[in-house]
């Protein structure tokens, strides 16, 4: 079976929600509609207090090149808008808007019949994804529309899709291609009509067999999608890991991934993109995994943008006793919040509640050269001479060492049998490192 | 509800910790230690269980009283070092020198230079080598094996290493190898029985402990090497012979156990199949030619200290440096 | 006998031509350097803190020696006095430059900022920063992981064990920056050194509004300018709902501190005040008192 080359752990599984079938949430009282949803400039808010809005209103507008438009997810009145504490507890720009009843937008078609044509030509559909702000859902929320605009330079020549879904815990996606498969496949369609490829591999990991199953039967006349079924190997979602391992290209370091001539779009993407392209609708709502091993129900979530987590932990039998910590997004990346009011966004995959027990995190003790951290990093870097070269404040070694290569994926963290916290120090690096060489390619230029 | 714990991704980890690493090798030296037993009886178990108290007894008071901070037995590493160095002694040792051994070991070895991974060099080694210069007569008085009942043989044997050092052919092909492989044989009594320490190998692979590049790099490299000086003395005599320079002395226990301690060997895989290249060399070319009969523990002792070198030269593979291709 | 005589005889050969060799090297690559900057060296405190923007004091002291005049000159943990020295040692006049020293902005202890989670990453400031607002309500305040406490080489600041705050030591700081460049969230301010040590200042950054502020730290400036109000030397701006007391500016007549109704505002290394006295600035009256 394929996977990536380098590097890589396979941490425990956990998906208690796995063959969960999605559940629509119900709306929250009052949707906050945090400005930053997604990677870049926040989007410009476009609307005033008291305005009403209904579902699929544009309430800001993209600020630049690389941001994304935000649309209302609810219906109701604007109440202010001001600042919330968002998941890391700093004050946000965000809207307030309470909620009246449940009024779309009439451009939306909210009927469940499948659109399969698109008369769109390439740029339509791009403006079309732009427009309705769409974002990478799989976490990083990039822009979706910059990544189809690839520089000139650059052909891309096949599309991947990105199921791999490998954070332990998450089934959103999987719950997602369960339920949505033709959507799905439309919106693959569309993206390689936007693109223009002739080809696409769907990359699945081996423990999600019935997606496997499903969507090769649904591909099983046509040679242009592929599904590639996959080792299951953490970090196999990372962009740069998923190319690796389903057509054996290696991104130069530095380089763009569409230097390989593949581009990448997650699985949650492909559907939201049909969504937007042949249903007008706005990315407002996603599924959400909210999990945990002391949740009573644990489950795949439709939530609208800007619902409290508190609400969505609710909804999967309220916050258990013993919580330890909560997560945005898989134990693997995602960030843990002492916020339970912050509310969610274009990003959030899951809401990860774990016990205190399993929550805290060891001493460190002295690094015994184990080489394990080496050994698991998917990028071939040096984890623990990084992390003690940033922690001693010599960013040149760090610098000299790739430190910029690093993915943050946590694998030399979670390996590392004398707990030490490699990826905060490596992290923290790698932001200075590569603030440094900004700055002098700025002087250069 | 509590007070919710906030700290920067990963929120999970393997599981797998440093004294759970050191108590997985001391499980896997058990087969060992039983064959020990076996074939050296009481004698085995009171230089191993001397050498552990003193180990960490020393290890206790440097931390203590010296260092003034708080001791760390628990994660098995002096543990560890007693064990290995009492592996790498013969079991007719006067008990007092093992005490003298650990305590080079442990004060010397480890806490001199800032305790537990910042020691260049392995300290069970660094207390084994002290005694080697030492106490050269008792360290290389090995007491003749008796299976467990029989009474032990005062009398000195020689060591097959002894035996292959002296290169009388007809002598050599006497040797019979199914008792080095079971331990029926003189030498330190740790590195006597080859399949026990075989079995642990297996047992630290499947743990996941160790990687396989150290050991099976020393070993081929000792057999090729050991071969092809031998070859022109015949095929057959050259297999037997570098078959024996595996099965003798402490080559498997340090190939094994010693040369893959995780705080003396590269970090890279490259890096760790280089040194196990060099360590093989180094230790043929002291056995064949050096003043020792026994040259495994000097060759993981010179590699300890190149290993700084490797890991600075030696860097993994990055990602993005494979040739595009397709 | 003969053979100790051979011995010594040879050995003393052997360090005479070794001596002879490392002389005549010594000689041959001699760099020839002024013997002032070793001297200049000598006089200065030898932290090697950068606060005088050079590399070192080596380095310092270099430029002092090269430099026409010493105006501008400082090195901060030695001040006036070092200085006075060195322009002795270079014939040079000396100037005087007012001492400074590290002011904490933050009075956010346990007491007065309740924790509201706990933090279990790197015990280290600038981690904490990038990854959320800290284990308090406040997203300016102190997070006590002593990044400001590691960057000194004076040893100049130490984290209070029941605060967890950090503490300068008024004696040894010199006010060379480090750890106001080392804070992630910019708390430790390089003020004026008032007469033996006092200064008043604002002990706060939360540039929320009022009542978030306050919610998070009782201790908080919410902004409410009364202390603008109350000072004679418009040595106080408020900014961001944040007060900003001027050291340039301010007399020290503590009137800002009667008035904050937070507790904001701190003066520090006053001698108690007399109960009957109004308050006046008395600076030569009472007898030195450094707590």
């Amino acid at each position: 079976m394929k996977t990536f080359k380098i590097g890589g752990v396979h941490p425990r599984e956990n998906k208690i929600t796995a063959g969960q079938p999605i559940t629509v949430a119900p709306l929250p009282q009052q949707a906050v509609i945090l400005l930053s949803q997604h990677i870049g400039a926040p989007a410009q808010c476009i609307v005033e207090k008291g305005d009403s809005v209904k579902v699929g209103t544009l309430l800001a507008k993209a600020n630049g090149f690389v941001s994304a438009n935000i649309h209302s997810p609810v219906s109701g009145t604007i109440a202010k808008i001001d600042t919330v504490a968002d998941g890391s507890g700093y004050q946000k720009p965000a809207i307030y808007i309470n909620v009246e009843g449940d009024e779309w937008n009439e451009s939306i078609d909210r009927s469940e019949e499948l659109i399969k044509e698109c008369n769109l030509d390439a740029q339509a559909i791009i403006d079309k994804i732009d427009q309705m702000g769409i974002v990478g859902i799989g976490g990083a929320t990039f822009p979706t529309k910059v990544k189809l605009m690839p520089p000139p330079n650059m052909k891309p020549e096949v599309l991947i899709i990105n199921a791999v879904e490998c954070e332990p815990y998450l089934t959103n996606d999987h719950a997602l291609m369960m339920a949505k498969a033709d959507q799905i496949i439309v919106g693959i369609e569309i993206l390689m009509k936007a693109v223009r490829v002739e080809r696409t591999f769907i990359g699945i990991e081996a423990n999600k067999p019935d997606a496997i199953e499903l969507f090769k039967q649904k591909t099983q006349n046509r040679k242009d999608i592929e599904v590639v079924s996959l080792q299951c190997r953490y970090p196999q979602g990372g962009e740069k890991q998923l190319i690796d391992a389903v057509i054996g290209r290696q991104v130069a370091s530095g380089a763009l991934p569409v230097s390989t001539g593949a581009i990448v779009q997650n699985v949650a993407t492909a559907h939201a993109v049909y969504e937007a392209v042949q249903k007008n609708k706005p990315l407002i709502e996603r599924v959400v995994t909210v999990t945990g091993k002391s949740l009573a129900r644990p489950g795949n979530y439709l939530a609208r943008m800007g619902m409290p987590i508190s609400q969505l932990i609710e909804v999967a039998g309220g916050m258990p006793q013993d919580t330890g910590k909560i997560v945005l997004g898989g134990p693997m990346m995602g960030r843990a919040t002492a916020n339970i009011d912050t509310p969610t966004g274009k990003g959030t995959s899951g809401i990860l509640v774990i016990p205190e027990s399993e929550a805290h995190r060891h001493e460190p003790s002295p690094c015994i050269r184990c080489a394990k951290c080496v050994s698991a990093c998917p990028m071939g870097l040096e984890p623990y001479l990084l992390s003690k070269a940033v922690a001693i404040g010599n960013l040149e070694i760090a610098e000299e060492r790739n430190i910029y290569d690093c993915i943050e994926c946590g694998c030399c963290s979670y390996s590392c049998p004398a707990h030490r916290p490699l990826l905060d120090y490596i992290r923290q690096g790698k932001g200075k490192v590569m603030a440094i060489m900004r700055s002098r390619a700025a002087e250069k230029k | 509800m509590n007070k919710l714990i906030v700290s920067p991704s990963p929120h999970t980890h393997s599981g797998l910790s440093t004294a759970q690493c050191m108590y997985g090798v001391l499980i896997a030296l058990i087969p060992t230690f039983l064959i020990s037993i076996y074939f050296f009886g009481i004698d085995a178990l009171l230089v191993t269980t001397t050498a552990v108290i003193a180990c960490l007894l020393f290890e206790f008071l440097i931390q203590k009283y010296l260092l003034k901070k708080a001791p760390t037995l628990g994660d098995g590493t002096a543990i560890l070092t007693g064990v290995l160095l009492a592996f790498n002694l013969p079991a007719s040792i006067p008990l007092w020198i093992v005490v003298i051994g650990a305590l080079f070991a442990i004060g010397v070895g480890k806490m001199a230079f800032g305790g537990l991974g910042n020691n260049i060099f392995n300290p069970a080694l660094a207390g084994r080598i002290f005694l080697l210069i030492s106490f050269p007569q008792q360290m290389t008085t090995w007491p003749t094996p008796a299976p467990w009942g029989a009474s032990v043989d005062a009398v000195t044997g020689p060591t097959t290493l002894n035996i292959l050092k002296r290169g009388n052919i007809e002598e050599i092909a006497n040797i019979d190898v199914i008792n080095t492989l079971i331990g029926n044989s003189g030498g330190s009594f740790g590195e006597v029985g080859a399949i026990a320490l075989i079995i642990g190998f297996v047992y630290l692979l499947w743990r996941k402990i160790i990687t396989w590049h150290i050991p099976v790099s020393i070993i081929l490299t000792v057999f090729l090497f050991s071969f092809a000086v031998t070859i022109k003395e015949g095929l057959e005599y050259a297999i037997i012979f570098a078959e024996l320079q595996i099965f003798s002395g402490g080559l498997l226990l340090g190939a094994i156990f010693m040369a893959t301690d995780y705080v003396t060997s590269p970090m890279t895989r490259g890096g760790m199949i280089l040194y196990g290249i060099l360590i093989g060399i180094i230790t043929v070319v002291i056995r064949l030619w050096g003043a020792y009969p026994e040259g495994m523990s000097f060759a993981i002792f010179i590699m300890n200290g190149a290993t700084p070198l490797i890991n600075k030269y030696m860097k993994p593979k990055r990602f993005g440096e494979v040739v595009k291709h397709g | 006998m003969n053979i100790i005589t051979i011995s010594i005889i040879s050995l003393a050969t052997i360090g005479a031509i070794a001596a002879l060799i490392l002389y005549v090297i010594a000689q041959r690559f001699k760099v020839d350097e002024d013997p002032r900057i070793d001297e200049v060296e000598k006089a200065l405190p030898g932290a090697n803190c950068g606060g005088c923007g050079k590399a070192g004091c080596r380095s310092f002291a270099e430029s002092c020696v090269k430099a026409s005049s010493l105006e501008g000159m400082l090195c901060p943990v030695g001040g006036n006095k070092v200085m006075q020295q060195i322009a002795t040692i270079l014939g040079k006049e000396a100037h005087e430059a007012e001492s400074r020293v590290a002011v904490v902005r933050c009075n956010g202890s346990c007491q007065h900022r309740p924790q509201t989670n706990t933090y279990e990453g790197a015990h280290n400031c600038a981690i904490t920063h990038n990854l959320y607002a800290g284990n308090t309500g406040c997203a300016y305040g102190c997070l006590g992981c002593g990044d400001c406490v590691s960057v000194c080489s004076l040893g100049a600041i130490s984290i209070d064990p029941e605060t967890h705050l950090p503490v300068v030591n008024i004696d040894i700081c010199g006010g060379c920056g480090a750890c106001s460049r080392v804070c992630p969230r910019n708390i430790i301010e390089i003020r004026k050194k008032g007469p033996k040590g006092r200064g008043v200042y604002v002990a706060c950054m939360n540039k929320e509004k009022g009542g978030v502020a306050r919610k998070a730290c009782e201790v908080a400036c919410i902004g409410c300018s009364k202390c603008a109000k109350e000072c004679k030397f418009e040595a106080i701006t408020i900014a961001n709902n944040l007060s900003y007391i001027d050291s340039d500016k301010c007399k020290m007549c503590r009137k800002c501190v009667d008035a904050c109704p937070t507790g904001a505002i701190l003066a520090v290394n006053f001698p108690p005040r007399k109960v009957v006295e109004p308050a006046t600035p008395s600076t030569e009256t009472t007898p030195s008192d450094n707590k």
